[in-house]
């Protein structure tokens, strides 16, 4: 038995998610509350925020993202493959970084426009 | 061959700051050293700030000569450097009959030690002066030489303008060994070099009985004694507008509430004694002591509105008076040591003390033929707006905004890092420009000085530090620890 | 220099305003933007969980910006970059500087405040102990390690769970920072729970709820905190002193509406909120100045920003046509009510219904709220749970409003079950 917080909305719920009874989820209120217990301890998933070298632009750091959640036991992992990463501007908003993060299928992509100056 | 230096002035803070600039108009070859990585790094950035008018001191004592001879000469050094100061006045309030006896008290002594334009206000007359008062005082004696400075900016441009005209300065050079040589003395400091000088001033502050020790048998001990302040929010800065003392107790002159030159409300300081030599941390019981003790002068203070605690050490000889004398034994040694309050004010008359010692001791004073004062500060928001755009037309950086609360720009910290003694750091650059003195207290403008810092000095922005030597900010790129 | 209408700020608020200005009509507006850019603080705000309410998808920070700008870029509106006000005139005179334009006098027939918040420092929480490097309110570490790619330390603690500090802690630790503790006066945490979760849980990054940090040691650059356990009046409990060592210590204790211009134009500040009295369209005490987003009350969500900007935007183009002065009513906070924004309402300037933005003091479990006139009940609406930390919005409707002079107040009744 697991218990957690359930982050769907402000509400909160204390969520208990069973693992030897297939995962059934007490204690929440929805069924989205279900769902996130089952799922956050059998496939957790979260986006990935970070940042990558770049010149020729106002900053010296591009904002990116996973295009899509991926495992949460990658996340470390993928920041670190962003480490030597660099680009020139410009760069647009949704443009590939880095493409296929750790084989997950999902790449980085930038989350800002950066023109040249 | 190696310098050998007419006087070197041990301590860049405001004792050593006004010797130095006072040797600086003579023919001489002299130099100031400090362990500190920047000058006004001891208790002259972390005092009251207060230019005290000469009532406190008992009649006949070097303090009560210095201090009265000091507030005029403060006076015409802030004007003649641009430094912040102003004339604002004090007061002494009175709320029980012991106190009123004692404001009677140092009206007379301020009589004896001349202080000008004294009088006793009747609790009345006080409120109508200072209607945020504690409305049960019942007499104060004020005082209208009694004023505000900024010391730290004073120290700064008296040493500054010693550069300037000649003066060499050794910072973050710690002094370890004193050794009298033949016709003077031999400086050991820590990284090993030896500095080669005829006459020694010793204005090492907190350290000055260490220094002493070096070359002579000890014969007095500095024990620091702590006080530790508030500072508020420009919105709390016109509660007061004069220095308010309570009245004096054995503890020393007591938690004051005073305007600053910047229009913030200064409220403190306590007194810790016995601490360490090092010793600026705040204690939260100390703090709320002030604030306890601050209501008998004004119930009004919001202190939600502070935006800084610091702490600073008084230099506690355990004599009455400031010592000031050739050290017996030690041919043009000078020392100015136990320079507590009034110090600040009382530095350059004592600055003016130590010269006829050295003169005494056989320095030769021949004034220069010129003798340069070049500081010109620009300060954007003392401007008028047709003054600000020509200054923005001469340099386009007078126009951008750095610091918001204090609205400094990049101009003037790029200015501040051109100047004689190059600022070490991003609260050096604090203390010549205000670039983070404000309410945010550099949230904002901190990283972007920090970046003109690095881009002025051609350095990378993780070897800028904050304040100290070695006190950094940011790793090195990527996070990796340089070794 | 005239314009119809001037925007201060460029961030969030101010982009919403700016285009919404335009979109009701205004066309001549001016945003006179601090930063280099456009976008303000969501420039360093590089995570995602922004845009749920008012894009419907899931953004980060820069991405909601640029949402923005793009919107903004459509439009005729004029942008002064790298520009600081320095006053603003009771007669809405704007004065400003920057490198190209030098000193600026700039004449407005409307105003709209957007300067957004900056963050309680160490000086106004007061923590004792020595002053060395490495102390940063969250956001000043958020720039060095977003914006500039520098991280500022390599063990941290941080004080406050504000949702800055949260996500802090988890950028420091996957920049390879390790974060010792979040420590949190109150007996809850101000962050949303999803922050809670994916930024400390995630990371096994302890909170402890009910501490503060009451002394920092170090010379040159910190070395190490004391955290003690607080009581319910949350003064440090003697004996109950941990010690961490850290080099860094990162401060997310609240944010302070930047309201100085606002004050100096002699504009009526509310003490609850730190920000300027409204209207319920967003214009302030003086007549065709407007403010909107975190200078008037802090938000927790971009989203409400966007959405409450866009009505000042509204406001102040229609200001420009006719008057909107009229005689007003009072919200006032009845129990249980932190503040509420708008503070006061023309009734004859609200067209179907309006906001009402406000905050619960404590938290409350199944409740009800309640508005009332004279006595009189207008609006009673169901609640399951209300926190301090999140903003509540009801709707006031028109009709409901109908004819209502005096006062209107607004309470918390707790219902038992």
């Amino acid at each position: 038995m697991t218990e957690l917080t359930c982050i769907v909305c402000p509400k909160g719920c204390r969520l208990k998610v069973d693992e030897e009874n297939g995962f059934a989820v007490t204690g929440a209120s929805c069924p989205r509350g279900t769902a996130y217990g089952k799922k956050e301890l059998t496939a957790p998933t979260r986006t990935v925020t970070s940042t990558v070298a770049i010149e020729g632009a106002l900053h010296s750091r591009l904002p990116v993202k996973t295009s899509q959640e991926i495992d949460r036991a990658l996340v470390k992992e993928a920041v670190a493959a962003l480490k030597n990463v660099q680009v020139k501007a410009p760069v647009s908003t949704g443009d590939v970084i880095l493409e296929n993060v750790l084989g997950t299928g999902t790449d980085f992509i930038a989350t800002k426009t950066m023109g040249r100056i | 061959m190696q310098t050998i230096y007419d006087v070197l002035v041990i301590g860049a803070g405001i004792t050593g700051g006004c010797v130095l600039h006072e040797l600086s108009k003579y023919q001489l070859n002299i130099a100031v050293i400090d362990k500190e990585n920047d000058a006004a790094e001891g208790t002259t950035k972390a005092n009251s700030a207060i230019v005290h008018a000469g009532y406190d001191p008992l009649p006949g004592t070097k303090m009560a000569f210095h201090n009265v001879r000091g507030n005029r000469m403060v006076k015409e050094l802030c004007k003649h450097y641009q430094v912040h100061y102003s004339e604002c006045g004090s007061l002494v309030i009175a709320t029980d009959d012991d106190e009123i006896k004692t404001v009677q008290k140092l009206y007379e002594r301020g009589i004896q030690n001349r202080v000008p334009g004294l009088k006793i206000l009747t609790g009345a007359e006080t409120l109508e002066l200072e209607p945020n008062l504690n409305p049960n005082i019942r007499c104060s004696l004020f005082a209208p030489t009694g004023g505000i400075v900024n010391p730290w900016e004073l120290c700064i441009a008296l040493v500054e303008t010693a550069v300037e005209n000649g003066a060499d300065h050794y910072f973050s050079h710690e002094v370890t060994a004193i050794t009298p040589e033949e016709n003077g003395y031999a400086v050991t400091v820590k990284n090993g070099i030896v500095l080669h000088t005829k006459y020694l001033v010793n204005a090492a502050g907190i350290y000055a009985d260490r220094i002493h020790a070096m070359a002579a048998s000890a014969d007095f001990t500095i024990a620091p004694a702590k006080g530790e302040y508030y500072l508020l929010d420009k919105n709390q800065g016109g509660l007061v507008g004069r220095v308010i003392f309570q009245c004096p107790t054995k503890a020393g002159k007591g938690v004051l509430v005073s305007p600053t030159v910047h229009g913030n409300l200064i409220v403190g300081p306590d007194r810790t004694d016995s601490c360490g030599r090092e010793d600026l941390a705040t204690d939260g019981k100390n703090l709320e002591g002030i604030r306890k003790i601050s209501e008998k002068t004004c119930q009004k203070i919001d202190f939600r509105q502070s935006i800084r605690n610091f702490a600073g050490l008084r230099a506690i000889s355990g004599q009455e008076d400031f010592i000031i004398r050739e050290i017996p034994g030690l041919h043009g040694f000078i020392e100015l040591a136990g320079i507590q309050s009034p110090g600040l004010t009382s530095a350059p008359s004592i600055a003016l003390e130590a010269l006829e010692l050295l003169q005494k001791a056989g320095l030769g004073l021949i004034e220069k033929k010129e003798f340069k004062n070049t500081r010109k500060v620009v300060r954007m928001k003392e401007l008028t707006p047709d003054e600000q755009e020509q200054k923005i037309k001469e340099n386009p950086l007078y126009g951008r905004v750095i610091c918001r609360c204090e609205t400094i720009t990049e101009g003037e910290i790029v200015d501040a890092l051109k100047s004689p003694i190059i600022p070490p750091s991003i609260d050096a650059v604090k203390r010549r420009t205000n670039a983070g003195m404000g309410r945010c207290q550099g949230g904002f403008c901190s990283p972007r000085v920090l970046e003109i810092i690095a881009r002025e000095k051609g350095i990378d922005p993780s070897e800028v530090i904050q304040d100290k030597e070695d006190s950094r900010i940011l790793l090195p790129h990527g996070g990796e620890e340089s070794k | 220099m005239n314009y119809d209408i001037v925007v201060i700020g460029g961030g969030p608020a101010g982009l919403a305003a700016a285009v919404s200005a335009w979109d009701s009509g205004a066309r001549s507006v001016l945003i006179l933007e601090r930063d280099k850019e456009l976008g303000g603080i969501l420039n360093q705000c590089i995570h995602n969980g922004f845009g749920l309410h008012y894009f419907k998808e899931e953004l980060t920070g820069p991405e909601y910006a640029g949402r923005f700008i793009e919107l903004l870029q459509q439009t005729g509106v004029d942008v002064k970059l790298d520009t600081m006000v320095l006053h603003i005139t009771d007669k809405k005179e704007i004065h400003a500087v920057n490198t190209v334009d030098g000193y600026m006098i700039i004449h407005a027939k409307a105003i709209i405040l957007a300067m957004g918040c900056r963050e309680r420092t160490r000086g106004a929480i007061g923590i004792p102990g020595d002053r060395p490097a490495g102390i940063f309110t969250a956001g000043t570490a958020q720039r060095y390690v977003n914006m500039e790619g520098y991280l500022c330390g390599k063990r941290v603690v941080v004080l406050g769970s504000g949702d800055i500090g949260l996500i802090m802690a988890r950028r420091m630790t996957l920049e390879g920072a390790e974060v010792l503790a979040c420590v949190e006066l109150m007996p809850y945490s101000n962050g949303l729970n999803r922050n809670i979760v994916q930024c400390l849980n995630d990371y096994g990054i302890p909170l402890y709820l009910s501490h503060t940090i009451t002394k920092i040691e170090g010379k040159r650059r910190v070395e190490r905190v004391i955290v003690s356990k607080v009581d319910e009046n949350r003064r440090p409990i003697p004996g109950t002193e941990m010690e961490f060592n850290c080099d860094t210590v990162l401060l997310s204790v609240g944010l302070i509406p930047e309201n100085e211009l606002t004050r100096e134009a002699g504009i009526t500040i509310d003490p609850r909120t730190n920000g300027a009295v409204v209207f319920e369209n967003m214009e302030t005490s003086l007549s065709g100045v407007f403010a909107c987003g975190n200078v008037v009350h802090v938000h927790d969500l971009v989203d409400f920003v966007s959405a409450e900007s866009a009505k000042a935007g509204a406001s102040a183009a229609a200001y420009l046509s006719r008057n909107t002065d009229g005689p007003a009513v009072e919200v006032k906070n009845g129990n249980g009510i932190g503040y509420t924004v708008p503070q006061k309402l023309r009734l004859e300037n609200i067209e179907k219904f309006t906001e009402l933005y406000f905050r619960a003091r404590q938290v409350y479990g199944e409740s009800a709220l309640v508005l009332s006139c004279g006595g009189k009940e207008v609006l009673r609406l169901h609640r399951e749970r209300m926190a301090p930390g999140e903003m509540e919005k009801i709707i006031l409707p028109k009709a409901k409003l109908a004819g209502l002079t005096g006062e209107l107040t607004l309470s918390v009744e707790e219902e038992t079950l």
